[in-house]
């Protein structure tokens, strides 16, 4: 078995031109991980930059409103460029300078990587080109904006279906095309070995904030961490320091779509099987004959036909719980935050929400519940609005 | 001696791709006879995939039209059996590990075996996830193609000592599709191959036109064309056949030359 192996997914199902340029990544990682330099930079960056540590905020309202267990909101939200997506895209930016690189790809979903990436590299100085579904570019118009306002290109995907999963695709291309210069700031804890374990690296600062705001707050462990999953970076992220502590269960959220009986869902542990994907074998949606399902969600961001290798190993063994979540759904948690704590969520964090809203309710008053808020809503509400049958211009 | 290397026995090999079900399966079935008549030495038969992420955008539009006509794996071992009947020519499937993969990669390899095979490319399998593939493949009689890129470098040697059939060489950096000119030092590259081992190298990807194929099989074995033809299938239609034939017609006539 090859490396960077979970069980048996991950790998590195890539065309041979790009081999040579993994496993530079790969021993760059190796080398800049401890060392003590680039981890003092990173730190800076995250702290006086991105904003961290984010806030565990105890959620009063909605704790007595659901009357069982209590909630306590982890507000990636509140970083720098509105999302937990800056975490991986500062430490993946600093790795690329320190390799000598001039240029950074990136594909984004909803655009929240998009504008991490721009932003980093705008910070960086940093040539940024940023792949994006064609059909993203218009459900998330006002992200195309904020990446050319920071001095990205943007190019809109039309191949395929338009979405994540394109884009993805595309920026591989454009990878092979130029790579002694270029290095691409894969937004999720997916693709080929090394990418889902430096992007979990990056993003564990979430579990590690929370297990040490938790045990100052209230003196043990939460029952349950909760996240929603489309590639699973936010939810790696916030799992991967609890992954040892067997008691605290680890809820991941898919996009159900218009349900996980229909064909218009993104759930890949719901609906998918086992496949070679986008560099990796994990879970996908996808036909009896391999080919990839033209998935669909009302969130960008979770609109991904597979899941990061690591999420399909803790399914695997039983470790993590994936459940999924519908369009419905996820709009009503949207507008359930809003108004009982002022809080806007990113509708991919909304799909998080709205399974706590049926889980607290059935554990006990004495326990605790963490929902990572991967992200702010800003960025959704003429969606919403449009979802809810009003016209909504920007 | 396996099929392949007679594909390498009559000179500078011409090896033409097309796109299986573009824009019919029955096209397909005529373009292998009309291709084999022309002078092709080896056919690459490309399955579609959805997402064909080594693709650019001429062979990524072919499998959206035969996935769209309703193209199937099991469709494309049934035109080969028929092919068969008629034509001896070396014979590889070109297409993405989950299409093997999802159809089991043992069931897969045995069907394409008895239907009279000769090998397969997969274009998202490096050197490091090969064995999962390869000792399948290999149970069954079939070649699993190695590829070497611009950037392979010190893996040019490894990989060419666990190759077999032949050495898919990488013209150029990117994706599939035609270039104004190839810029890499392909001789060099099969020089290190040669070193290795001795097996015959083809090069693909950027090839369109007669004098790029005779300069590129100079330096090799042979010319790998796909592009170039299925723009010839996306423009004629159903009346591709006889466009298809001149067009491989005066390939193998400039590597003749």
């Amino acid at each position: 078995m090859s490396n960077g192996r979970f069980g048996i997914h991950g790998g590195q199902y890539i065309p041979e031109t790009l081999m040579n340029a993994v496993i530079e990544l790969e021993e760059a990682y190796n080398h800049y991980k401890d060392d003590p330099d680039f981890n003092r930079e990173l730190t800076t960056l995250l702290n006086e930059y991105a904003g961290r540590p984010s806030r565990l905020y105890y959620a009063k309202r909605m704790t007595e409103d659901l009357g069982g267990a209590k909630i306590y909101l982890k507000r990636e939200d509140l970083n720098h460029t509105g999302a937990h997506k800056i975490n991986n895209v500062l430490g993946q930016v600093l790795l690329a300078k320190r390799m000598g690189k001039t240029r950074v790809i990136a594909e984004t979903g909803a655009g929240q990587h998009g504008v991490a990436t721009a932003t980093a590299a705008a910070l960086m100085d940093m040539e940024c080109e940023v792949f994006m579904g064609e059909e993203d570019t218009k459900r998330q118009a006002l992200n195309v904006y904020r990446m050319r306002l920071l001095g990205a290109k943007v190019h809109a995907v039309s191949s395929g279906t338009g979405t994540l999963k394109d884009a993805v695709s595309e920026t591989m291309r454009e990878w092979t095309s130029r790579i002694a210069d270029t290095h691409y700031v894969l937004g999720s804890c997916m693709g080929p070995h090394p990418f889902p374990t430096i992007v979990r690296d990056f993003q564990s600062v979430i579990s590690r904030e929370i297990k040490e705001q938790i045990l100052e707050k209230e003196g043990k462990l939460p029952d349950a961490v909760l996240a929603c999953v489309g590639g699973g970076s936010n939810a790696i992220g916030a799992f991967y320091h609890f992954i040892p502590h067997p008691e605290v269960r680890l809820i991941g959220l898919e996009a159900a779509g218009r349900g996980i009986d229909t064909k218009e869902t993104a759930a890949t542990i719901g609906t998918g099987s086992l496949g070679i994907f986008h560099g990796m074998k994990s879970y996908f949606c996808q036909d009896e004959y391999g080919q990839i399902a033209p998935v669909y969600s009302i969130s960008a961001g979770l609109d991904y036909p597979g899941i990061g290798p690591e999420h399909a190993h803790l399914h695997d063994i039983g470790r993590a719980e994936y459940y999924a979540i519908t369009d419905d759904q996820a709009v009503d948690a949207f507008e359930y935050l809003s108004r009982l704590e002022g809080i806007i969520p990113a509708i991919e964090s909304a799909h998080a929400v709205a399974y706590a809203r049926e889980l607290a309710p059935s554990m006990r008053k004495d326990q605790i519940i963490v929902i990572n808020i991967s992200g702010r809503g800003d960025k959704d509400c003429a969606a919403i609005a449009r979802y809810r049958g009003e016209d909504l211009h920007e | 001696m396996s099929n392949i290397k007679k594909a390498f026995e009559g000179g500078k090999a011409f090896i033409p791709f097309i796109t299986c079900g573009d824009p019919s399966l029955e096209i397909t079935e005529q373009l292998v006879y009309a291709m084999e008549e022309a002078g092709a030495d080896l056919i690459e038969l490309g399955i579609p995939f959805s997402d064909p992420t080594a693709e650019g955008p001429v062979i990524q539009e072919a499998n959206i039209r035969a996935l769209s006509g309703g193209v199937t794996t099991d469709k494309i071992f049934d035109m080969v059996r028929k092919i068969r009947q008629r034509s001896n020519i070396p014979l590889v499937f070109m297409t993405y590990a989950n299409v093997v993969f999802s159809y089991g990669t043992e069931r897969f390899m045995k069907t394409a075996s008895e239907i009279g095979m000769d090998g397969l490319i997969l274009p998202d399998v490096p050197y490091e996830e090969k064995e999962e593939f390869d000792s399948v493949a290999k149970a069954y009689g079939l070649d699993l193609i190695s590829l070497i890129a611009p950037t392979s470098e010190d893996r040019i040697s490894r990989i060419a000592k666990d190759a077999s059939g032949f050495v898919y060489c990488v013209s150029s950096l990117g994706v599939t599709g035609v270039r104004s000119s190839i810029t890499t030092d392909i001789g060099a590259m099969v020089t290190l191959v040669k070193a290795a081992k001795e097996i015959p190298c083809a090069v693909g990807f950027g090839i369109s036109t007669p004098e790029q194929a005779k300069k590129m099989a100079d330096l090799s074995d042979g010319a790998i064309v796909g592009s170039a033809i299925v723009k010839l299938c996306a423009t004629y239609g159903t009346d591709c056949v006889p466009y298809v034939k001149e067009y491989v017609a005066s390939m193998k006539k400039a590597l003749r030359s």
